[in-house]
């Protein structure tokens, strides 16, 4: 019994339930968390699935016990994932900076909903862009990943489970509550279409491994707990062998390499999708939730004659500079629509350089950007 | 003995580049690593299965030295990276090396329900009553009175009773010892290991460095003479008065119990999602 279901059927799924089964899909047998609205779905579903696909699920006294249980269950061998929203997500910032630090494949799902603090549990929002980026403290690379739809959400979460696996880093996939509980049909690939992962494990003698050795792609394989390769693990700043270190070359080494390992992937890391983007003077660039409205917008636009175009932002971070930079020198004006006061769109202005214009459209009222709204400002910013 | 010693010291501690160890000379944290060595040995455990997991502070480090699946996690959180551990690798022996500070302050909450829950297993609380890495300020066990960095004019909380909570969460198996008796340490610590679910034991360990030093007991002779003189053994107390005890440190095993664990919990509820389990009935409802 495989634990995910269904390949072939036609289903109505929501959000949450389709990420849940691209976990399952992926390979995870681990989810520990903690209920809160608007993601605890995904631990209903898993709590549901992981049983007989001979996984486990526990439910944990809070979201910073959810997320030690995550990279517990890595070390020893397991893919695991955890998932939250903003209140869980701030208390899970810790521990993601240990996985962070110890190389701990995991992915986290957080469900936006409006802040700061307990703020709109029911409505959605896109504030944590920023807190996905730098929660955790300390100079550290990340993947943050958005999902716009049910069937994205399905096959981000593999895809998140192939870049934790494959570059031994926590990812964290960014839903709202909208992607969240909307309902739509799925059909769910044919097994061996599925693209699946697996961390690297070492090939050499125990005496000779090295679990923090550099490598030629900065990922060095991973031993389980248990399979004879006693080492180390610490969130200490260590050296080769997992041991704490404070010699110089050792640090800047270490922390050189955990940022070459994910520069050294931009290619397969950063994915955006295009949207009659070939001829188009005005674009938006938008993710999650909004991405859903700017499609329909682009749409109407070019009814109007406005040649229109979608530059959707799967990977948040690293940022896809390159695929926004393209998009900044063939259109004179790009919109970046958001459910907060501006996150990305300072990422975009970051690397815009003068290339053109940088518009905002902002939502902070728990109510969603509409196609018109955001059409009416493209057809502005084109005539 | 001392041969004993030795050999068990180049089967169990790593030998690359980790001595000279952190630790002050005469600290508890070297009698607590020696007894879990020994009790380790004594069970016959595979190294390579066994997984010491600790948190943040002296008693953290012992995960350096030690020979093991080791796991050096943040302050508190050992608990919850231990119990990923063991439902995701049930052959794994997990053991858990806590501060006072990291199991009843900062990770209080996961130790509740670690214990609650019943998970398999074992939990060795080095209790110095002070934070000793970070310059000896109070911790929750502190005693009233006490002077510490932070409390210049003498501590006016009262301190956790950290078995107490064991026990009260219902812990498996719930014991405490001082570091001056060892040999009872080691007996004890087997036993919490061989334990099937939560298990608890507490050590009464001296800092003279940040404790002893600020409390009239600035050595670690003095340390001792203090656990030595105020330690009564369990069976003994049920002849004293609650004002006998006052003060007193009460040694030995203070709960056993048998409960099936989560493990053996979970692959219940696998064998009931795959059809082949029998689902409990619900609590059966008050009556009148």
């Amino acid at each position: 019994m495989s634990g995910w279901s269904k390949e072939g059927k036609v289903q109505l799924l929501q959000g949450n339930e389709a990420l849940a089964e691209g976990a399952l899909a992926a390979g995870c047998r681990f989810f520990a968390g903690y209920p809160i609205t608007p993601a605890s779905e995904i631990a209903e579903h898993m709590a549901l699935k992981l049983p007989a696909a001979g996984g486990t699920f526990i439910q944990m006294e809070d979201e910073i016990a959810s997320m030690g249980a995550v990279i517990g269950a890595s070390l020893a061998g397991v893919k695991a994932m955890t998932a939250t929203s903003g209140p869980g997500f701030s208390l899970m910032q810790e521990n993601i900076g240990f996985a962070c630090m110890a190389e701990t494949p995991c992915v986290i799902v957080d469900v936006m909903r409006g802040g700061p603090s307990t703020g709109l549990p029911t409505l959605a929002s896109q504030g944590d862009v920023m807190q996905a980026r730098w929660g955790t403290h300390g100079d550290h690379p990340v993947i943050v990943l958005a999902v716009s739809s049910v069937k994205d959400c399905f096959e981000i979460a593999v895809f998140a489970f192939n870049l934790a696996e494959k570059y031994r880093v926590p990812v964290i996939i960014l839903s709202d509550e909208v992607v969240a509980h909307t309902r739509e049909t799925f059909v769910a690939p044919p097994r061996d279409q599925i693209e699946i992962v697996d961390r690297v494990k070492p090939t050499v003698p125990p005496e000779w491994y090295r679990p923090y050795e550099d490598t030629g792609t900065g990922v060095p394989p991973m031993a389980a707990f248990g399979d004879g390769y006693r080492h180390h693990v610490t969130g200490l700043t260590h050296d080769e062998r997992g041991f704490p270190t404070q010699r110089s070359d050792e640090i800047d080494a270490l922390m050189r390499r955990l940022f070459r390992k994910i520069t050294q992937g931009f290619h397969e890391i950063q994915r955006v999708e295009g949207f009659m983007l070939e001829d188009a003077e005005v674009a938006v660039i938008a993710y999650g939730s909004v991405a859903r409205s700017a499609r329909r917008a682009v749409t109407e636009a070019r009814e109007h004659g406005v040649r229109a175009g979608l530059l959707q932002l799967v990977t948040l971070f690293p940022f896809p500079r390159r695929h926004v930079e393209k998009v900044l020198k063939m259109c004179r004006a790009v919109l970046v629509p958001e459910l907060n006061i501006g996150q990305i769109s300072r990422e975009v202005k970051r690397v815009q350089r003068g290339t053109s214009r940088v518009e905002t459209l902002n939502r902070i009222d728990g109510r969603l950007i509409t196609p018109r709204e955001i059409s009416d400002c493209l057809i502005k910013m084109y005539y | 003995m001392a041969e004993g010693m030795t050999g068990l010291v180049h089967k169990y501690l790593r030998h690359e580049k980790k001595f000279p160890h952190i630790w002050c000379p005469g600290c508890g944290n070297g009698i607590v690593l020696g007894s879990l060595i020994r009790a380790i040995d004594r069970l016959g455990l595979d190294k390579d299965k066994v997984a010491l997991v600790s948190g943040i502070g002296c008693s953290g480090r012992m995960t350096t030295y030690a020979d093991f699946n080791t796991l050096h996690t943040p302050h508190g959180r050992a608990l919850t990276y231990a119990t990923g551990l063991k439902l995701a690798r049930e052959d794994l022996t997990v053991i858990v090396i806590m501060g006072d500070g990291d199991a009843t302050a900062i990770g209080g909450n996961h130790y509740i329900h670690a214990a609650r829950r019943n998970v398999d297993m074992t939990a060795i609380i080095v209790n110095n009553q002070v934070y000793g890495m970070t310059g000896g300020q109070y911790s929750p066990t502190t005693p009233y009175g006490a002077r510490t960095t932070t409390t210049p004019y003498g501590m006016v909380e009262h301190a956790f009773d950290i078995s107490a909570l064991a026990v009260a969460a219902d812990a498996s198996y719930v014991a405490r010892c001082t570091v001056y008796h060892a040999a009872l340490l080691d007996q004890l610590i087997e036993a919490a290991i061989r334990k099937r679910g939560f298990s608890s034991v507490e050590v009464l360990s001296n800092c003279h460095t940040q404790f002893g030093r600020r409390n009239k007991m600035a050595s670690p002779v003095k340390m001792l003479e203090w656990f030595k003189e105020n330690a009564v053994r369990m069976h003994a107390t049920s002849k004293m008065k609650p004002e006998e005890l006052e003060g007193k440190f009460i040694i030995g095993v203070l709960a056993d119990s048998e409960r099936p664990s989560y493990n053996e919990e979970y692959e219940r509820v696998r064998e009931r999602a795959t059809g082949n389990g029998n689902v409990p009935k619900p609590p059966a409802r008050c009556e009148g």
